[in-house]
């Protein structure tokens, strides 16, 4: 066959997607090695509503917008209430002019120079959250790579290295020539010949001394060659004095001291892996994306105080934050995405068993803190563009912008971004006091430029945030085996969505899947009720 | 013999955290083992920890409908038992906290917030929570590996 006769991939999916729908093309991807990686089958294609059918969604998050989006394309008559006065709930990003008030009363007003922002939620997109990619695309959010490994960036801990942090290049190549150089002595002494037969013993001992750098004696040891990887003493010039020279390697102890390895392994973790993505100009493009979508739907300022139902449809009663009006919204189903931290304190009828759910989902406490600096001191000092330098201080780590590189003008650090302790720690200061410890501890990295450049700060701790008293929720096994499949159920015409209804737990893409999983549930109840 | 307790508790947190490595995988920060130490004393656990959320006064805060609640002058506490359980099984929004504080951080807090905040009478001890972690049976609390 020819180039133009023989159908590409794409042509291939496309054709059997034509022929057998959406499930059809998604298994056929499947087998052929694409796609396995999500349970995004594509959009929902909900259709034929009822005439007058309606859905009261509460929380114009992105369960909430895509929930709206997708029912009103299906005919149903939507309104969103929203507590805040913005959509995007959690996908959020702060700018300069924004006004952060805690409870406790705490207020912070931030000073970022025009086009910085701190995204105190999400900031990191994985390349197989599909269903955000998707929503994205459609709805024209620009994204950018996320720099997620850095080689160049450090690793800080306390108890190592005297405290002096040091590149991860330099410690993840020296753990893993060491390891190498360790197995292969225990291949060679005949420790494991009960383990692997004589070829592949031959095979792996090739095997450590290609990646694990060793020499011909099967030692881990400086020279050029390991040089290549963790980087040089003199690195490779042009003319007289082009000759590189080769680099110091670390010993066992000081890399088992520095726990490399953590971040060695995090990077494989398949949420963290490359291809990392971030709205170009601050994360609450998505949530103004699906705005731009279902704004007309929203009534922002509206405390929902009573969620009532019964065989016919449900009565929502809320208080206009601005005036205190009261007034009553009803539909015939609703999609709840109130997260639990606040919707265990609602009046709500609904079964014994949700209740429970909701009151079985506690969040956690995670701290982000965005410190705009007079220049790019760690891309001019330290050739670090994005990426992030990691610490065993309360702030965990810092974290280099993505975007604007080589340019001049203010930029913002992520100074801090902790769980937890750390995050509980960070929350009971004051933001003076989280943004006076972010510069202490961050100046661990860059000591002659954190505090001179530094221009102002600001903190946020998800437990002061009035309007959801903490970050994301966490599930245990035992919690989910008790009450997941309850906290999802439909109760009556009442069902949950956020990414508390899913096993994405703290990622956009759990919010969009569970608002997905909500609105095709009650779509199949009100065709058939 | 409280050394003996202690270890075991904490071993069977670590064993705990490998073993419900499967199913969630939040975002974390990545950072590895962090080298900050929670004290050993009731009134700076409650500074690093509680006014997280309870703020320095125990007073509590937040608006209507989304309330965090008094420690001070809440009659609640006067059942440390009661105290005993929200820690270690958390309650609402609230986090448990066996993968954070040990039974005896556990009880330096409980009895510095009964007593400070409150006047209510009577102290519990490490072997206290300890027990009550034994009958509960698991501390199965840690969630993922990501979490660290």
């Amino acid at each position: 066959m020819t180039e133009d006769t023989l159908p590409t991939r794409r042509q291939l999916f496309e054709m059997i997607g034509k022929a057998g729908g959406a499930i059809a093309m998604y298994q056929a991807m499947t087998v052929l090695g694409h796609a396995a990686e999500t349970q995004f089958k594509g959009p929902p294609m909900l259709s034929g509503a009822r005439k007058g059918a309606s859905v009261l969604v509460l929380g114009a998050g992105l369960a909430g917008m895509v929930a709206a989006y997708e029912l009103r394309k299906a005919g149903y008559k939507v309104q969103i209430l929203e507590y805040q006065d913005r959509p995007g709930g959690r996908n959020y990003s702060v700018r300069g002019g924004d006004k952060i008030v805690e409870v406790g009363g705490a207020t912070q007003t931030c000073q970022f120079a025009p086009g910085n922002y701190l995204n105190p939620g999400p900031w990191r997109i994985p390349h197989h959250h599909r269903t955000l990619l998707h929503y994205c695309k459609q709805f024209g959010v620009e994204l950018e790579p996320f720099i997620q490994l850095n080689h160049n960036a450090f690793v800080h801990n306390s108890k190592a290295f005297g405290g002096k942090p040091q590149r991860y290049k330099e410690l993840a190549v020296d753990f893993k020539g060491h390891v190498a150089e360790l197995l292969g002595k225990s291949l060679n002494t005949g420790a494991l010949d009960d383990k692997v037969t004589a070829e592949d013993k031959a095979r792996l001992l090739e095997a450590l001394r290609e990646w694990g750098l060793l020499d011909k004696n099967m030692a881990y040891a400086a020279s050029l060659r390991v040089s290549g990887q963790r980087g040089y003493d003199r690195a490779p010039g042009g003319g007289v004095g082009g000759a590189p020279t080769p680099s110091a390697i670390n010993g066992l102890p000081d890399l088992l001291d520095s726990h490399v390895w953590t971040q060695m392994n995090f990077y494989f973790g398949y949420v963290m892996q490359t291809t990392m993505f971030q709205p170009k100009g601050g994360m609450d493009m998505i949530g103004k994306g699906f705005a731009k979508q279902v704004g007309d739907l929203i009534t922002y300022n509206a405390r929902v105080v009573k969620l009532a139902q019964n065989g016919k449809g449900v009565t929502a009663t809320w208080e206009d934050t601005r005036t205190g009006a009261t007034a009553t919204a009803s539909a015939d189903w609703c999609v709840c995405t109130i997260p639990p931290p606040v919707l265990s304190q609602l009046e709500l009828q609904a079964g014994d068993k949700l209740k429970a759910a909701i009151r079985a989902v506690p969040f956690s406490p995670q701290c982000k803190i965005g410190l705009e600096m007079k220049s790019r001191f760690w891309e001019e000092n330290y050739s670090i563009y994005g990426g992030h330098s990691f610490t065993d201080q309360t702030i965990g780590l810092i974290s280099y912008p993505n975007d604007k590189m080589h340019q001049d003008g203010p930029a913002v650090l992520l100074g801090a971004f902790a769980n937890e302790a750390n995050g509980l720690i960070l929350a009971g200061m004051t933001p003076e006091q989280r943004i006076e410890t972010a510069l202490q501890q961050g100046a661990v990295f860059h000591p002659a430029e954190y505090r001179s450049e530094f221009l102002n700060g600001v903190a946020v701790s998800w437990p002061r945030m009035p309007w959801i008293l903490g970050c994301t929720s966490r599930w245990t096994d035992e919690n989910r085996a008790a009450h997941y499949q309850n906290l999802v159920a439909l109760d009556g015409r009442i069902v949950l969505a956020g990414e508390h209804a899913s096993y994405y737990g703290g990622w956009m893409e759990g919010s969009l899947l569970s608002g997905i999983d909500a609105i095709t549930r009650i779509h199949q109840r009100a065709l058939a009720a | 013999m409280i050394r003996a307790s202690k270890a075991a508790f904490i071993s069977s947190a670590v064993a705990a955290f490998l073993a419900a490595a499967a199913g969630d995988a939040q975002d974390a920060p990545g950072s590895g083992p962090t080298s900050v130490a929670v004290s050993d004393e009731g009134r700076k656990i409650y500074e690093q920890i509680c006014q997280a959320c309870h703020l320095a006064d125990a007073k509590g805060g937040g608006g209507a409908g989304a309330v965090i609640p008094a420690l001070a002058g809440n009659r609640n506490l006067e059942d440390p038992k009661f105290m005993i359980e929200v820690l270690m099984k958390g309650r609402g929004g609230m986090p448990w906290f066996n993968d954070i504080l040990t039974p005896s951080q556990m009880a330096a807090v409980i009895n510095y917030v009964r007593t400070h905040f409150n006047q209510f009478k009577g102290t519990v001890g490490e072997a206290d929570v300890a027990a009550f972690a034994a009958a509960a049976g698991k501390p199965d609390r840690a969630e993922c590996v990501t979490c660290e």
